[in-house]
C-alpha cells in the first residue's frame, strides 16, 4: 500500500519537473525552433531509406552535374540536382544525416562516460590523483582541437571510426573539468555526509548520491559537443581525414565538390547548408536546456 | 605583480613537458612501426629498415630516445622534414608570419565589429538589432568555416571578380621577403600596385577566419555588458546624474571588458584550428596548411614538431592573456 502511494508521488514529481523544464525551454522560442528542425533531421535519418527518392551511390551516368529542378536543365527526377558522377543530391544529403547523428551520438557518449568517470574520480577523491588527472586533461586542452584530432586520426588512420575516437578523445577533458567542478561543490553539501554518515560506500555515494545532482552542466556540455562534433567529424571529411568517399557523409561530400565550385553551385552549396542548419538548430536547443536547467549559467 | 608573474612561468613548466611528451609520444608509443609509416607505401627491404632505424635513433630504449629528443629540442634541433629534408624550425619560421599576418588581421577584425556589436547589442536589449545582431551571430558561431569559405569565393571570386581566389600576392610581383609579413613587405617593395594586391589577397581568408571569433566576442560582450550593467555602481554612477554615455564608456564598458579580454585571448586556439582549413581553402603559405600537407604526406618529424610548436605558442599566448588580466584586473593578482 505504502509502495504505491510512494511510487505515484514518484511520478508526479518527476511529470512536475518536465512541466517545469518545458515552461523554461519553451519561454525561448529559438530553442523550440530548434528542437523542431532536430526533430525533423531525426525522423529524416531514421526514414531515410522509405524518404530518399534514389540509393546514396546509384550513379545515373546520363545526368552528370545537373542543376537543380528549378534552375534551367534540372530535371525533376533529381530536386537538388546532381553530383559529378550522376548521384542524386537531395538522397546522399538525406542518407548523410543519418551519419551526422551517429558521429554525434557516439562522440558525445564516449566524451561523456570518460569525462564523468575521470572527472568523479579526481573530484571525489581530490589530493594527488586530483592532480594528476587535471594537469593530464590541461595538456590536452592546451592544443588547438581541431589540430589534435587530425593528427590523432593521421597515426590512427584515416577513416570514419577512427575520426570519432579522436574527436571523443579531444572532447573528452571538457567533460571531466564540468563533472569535477560540480562534484567538489556537492561534496560540501549536507545529504553527502548524510549519505557517508549511514554507510554508503565511495562507488554508491560517486554514482548514485553525487553524479545525479551534477547532470544539469553535463547535458548542456552534452547539446554544445553534439553540435561540435558534427562540425568537427565534418571538417575532417573536408580534409580527407574523416569518412572516406562515397560515403556520403556532409563534409566529404563538400571535399569531393570542391573542384566543381565555380561550375556547379549546388554540389557546393547544399551540403554546407544542411551542416549548418543542423548544428544551428542543435546549438539553439542548447541554449534554451541552459535556460531551463541552469538559471544560474544563463547570464554567463 | 612580479610574483604574479613568475608563478605563471612556474606553472608553465611541467605544462610545456607534457606537450614535449605528447608530441614525442605521437610518433612512438602509438601503434605502428615508425619507419614503416615513414617509409609510405612503397615499403622497405629489412636491411634498410635496421639502417633507417639506427639512423633515426629508433633502436634505443624509449626514455632514452625521449630525453634525446628533449635534449635536441633545448639546442633548438627540432629535427629535419622527410620530404624537403630542410630544418622544421627553419620552415616554420618562414610559414609562421604569413599564418600570424592572417591570423592578426582575423582576430582585430572580429574584435572592432564583435565588441561594438555586443555593447550595442546589450544597451539597446530587445531592440531589433539586439535581435538580428544576436541571431547572425548564433548562425556565426554554428557556421562550417570551410563551406563559408568556398561560398564567398563563388560569390566574390566567381561572379563578381571581386577578390583573388588563392594565394598571398598576385604572381606579377615580386620582391624578397624581409619581414615574412606580406603587407610590410609589398608597402616596402615600392611596387605599384603590390600593397593593394596583397590586401585583396588578405580578406577573404581574414573574413573566414574571424568568423567564429567574432560571433563568439560578440555574444560575450554582451552578456558581460548586461551583467554589469545591473551592477550597483552602474546605478550610483547613474544616480548621480552621469551622462548615459559617460556611464557605458567608463564604468560599464571597462569592467566588461576583462571576461571580454579573457575570450579573445582563448580564440587563438580556435583561430589556429581555423588557420588549418583556412589555409587550405586558399592555399594560403602558412603553418596550417604545412601541417595539413604534413600530415598526409606523413612527414612525421614536421607533425612532430609542428604540434609542439603550435601548442608551446597557444600556451604563451594564454599566459599573455592571463598577464593582461592580472594588469586590467588588480583582484586576481591577490588571489
Amino acid at each position: 500500500m505504502s509502495d504505491t502511494t510512494v511510487k505515484l508521488s514518484d511520478a508526479a514529481i518527476r511529470r512536475r519537473m518536465l512541466a517545469e523544464f518545458w515552461f523554461y525551454f519553451s519561454q525561448n522560442r529559438g530553442a523550440v525552433v530548434g528542437l523542431v528542425v532536430f526533430t525533423l533531421l531525426v525522423v529524416v535519418a531514421l526514414f531515410a531509406p522509405v524518404l530518399a527518392p534514389h540509393g546514396a551511390a546509384t550513379q545515373y551516368r546520363d545526368a552528370l552535374l545537373l542543376p537543380p529542378v528549378w534552375q534551367e536543365g534540372g530535371n525533376s527526377q533529381f530536386l537538388l540536382g546532381t553530383d559529378a558522377v550522376g548521384r542524386d543530391m537531395l538522397s546522399r544529403l538525406i542518407y548523410g544525416a543519418q551519419y551526422s547523428l551517429f558521429i554525434g551520438i557516439v562522440v558525445v557518449s564516449i566524451a561523456l562516460f570518460g569525462g564523468i568517470i575521470i572527472g568523479l574520480v579526481a573530484g571525489f577523491f581530490r589530493g594527488w590523483v586530483d592532480n594528476v588527472i587535471m594537469r593530464v586533461m590541461d595538456l590536452i586542452l592546451a592544443f588547438p582541437s581541431l589540430l589534435l584530432a587530425l593528427v590523432l586520426v593521421a597515426v590512427l588512420g584515416p577513416g570514419l571510426t577512427n575520426a570519432m575516437i579522436a574527436i571523443a578523445i579531444v572532447y573528452q577533458p571538457h567533460f571531466a573539468r564540468l563533472t569535477r567542478a560540480a562534484v567538489m561543490s556537492e561534496m560540501e553539501r549536507e545529504y553527502v555526509t548524510a549519505a557517508r554518515v549511514a554507510g554508503a560506500g565511495n562507488l554508491r555515494l560517486m554514482f548514485k548520491t553525487i553524479l545525479p545532482n551534477c547532470l544539469a552542466p553535463l547535458i548542456v556540455q552534452a547539446t554544445l559537443s553534439f553540435s561540435s562534433a558534427v562540425l568537427d567529424s565534418a571538417a575532417l571529411g573536408f580534409l580527407g581525414m574523416g569518412a572516406q568517399p562515397p560515403t556520403p557523409e556532409w563534409g566529404t561530400m563538400l571535399a569531393e565538390a570542391r573542384e566543381f565550385i565555380l561550375r556547379a553551385w549546388w554540389v557546393v552549396t547544399f551540403p554546407g547548408l544542411t551542416i549548418l542548419v543542423s548544428v544551428l538548430a542543435i546549438n539553439l536547443m542548447g541554449d534554451g536546456l541552459r535556460d531551463a536547467l541552469d538559471p544560474k549559467l544563463k547570464r554567463s | 605583480m612580479v610574483r604574479f608573474i613568475l608563478s605563471k612561468l612556474l606553472f608553465l613548466i611541467p605544462t610545456f613537458l607534457g606537450i614535449t611528451i605528447i608530441a614525442f609520444g605521437f610518433v612512438r608509443i602509438l601503434p605502428g612501426d615508425p619507419v614503416l609509416l615513414m617509409a609510405g607505401e612503397r615499403g622497405v627491404s629489412p636491411e634498410r629498415h635496421a639502417e633507417l632505424s639506427a639512423q633515426l635513433g629508433f633502436d634505443r630504449p624509449l626514455v632514452m630516445q625521449y630525453f634525446e629528443f628533449l635534449g635536441r629540442l633545448f639546442h633548438g634541433d627540432l629535427g629535419n622534414s622527410l620530404v624537403t629534408k630542410k630544418p622544421v624550425l627553419g620552415e616554420f619560421l618562414t610559414l609562421f608570419p604569413a599564418t600570424v599576418e592572417l591570423g592578426l588581421f582575423a582576430i582585430v577584425l572580429a574584435t572592432l565589429i564583435g565588441v561594438p556589436v555586443g555593447v550595442f547589442a546589450a544597451i539597446k536589449r530587445g531592440s531589433w538589432f539586439d535581435q538580428v545582431s544576436m541571431t547572425a551571430a548564433l548562425v556565426g558561431f554554428s557556421m562550417p568555416i570551410f563551406w563559408w569559405g568556398l561560398l564567398l569565393i563563388i560569390f566574390f571570386s566567381g561572379i563578381l571578380g571581386w577578390t583573388p581566389v588563392s594565394g598571398r600576392i598576385s604572381l606579377m610581383y615580386y620582391f624578397p621577403d624581409s619581414t615574412g609579413f606580406m603587407l610590410i613587405d609589398s608597402l616596402t617593395s615600392g611596387q605599384k600596385g603590390a600593397f593593394t594586391s596583397a590586401v585583396s589577397h588578405l580578406i577573404l581568408p581574414s573574413v573566414v577566419l574571424a568568423t567564429i571569433p567574432l560571433a563568439v566576442i560578440a555574444r560575450q560582450t554582451r552578456s558581460a555588458m548586461l551583467e554589469v550593467m545591473g551592477e550597483d555602481y552602474v546605478r550610483t554612477a547613474r544616480a548621480k546624474g552621469m551622462p548615459q554615455r559617460r556611464v557605458i564608456g567608463v564604468h560599464a564598458l571597462r569592467n566588461a571588458m576583462i571576461p571580454v579580454v579573457t575570450t579573445i585571448g582563448l580564440q587563438i586556439g580556435v583561430l589556429m584550428a581555423g588557420a588549418i582549413l583556412t589555409e587550405t581553402i586558399f592555399s594560403w603559405p602558412g603553418i596550417g596548411k604545412w601541417m595539413i600537407d604534413s600530415i598526409s604526406r606523413r612527414d612525421y618529424p614536421v607533425v612532430q614538431s609542428g604540434l609542439l610548436l603550435i601548442a608551446g605558442m597557444v600556451m604563451l599566448v594564454n599566459l599573455l592573456v592571463d598577464l593582461t588580466y592580472g594588469l586590467i584586473n588588480p583582484r586576481i593578482r591577490a588571489s
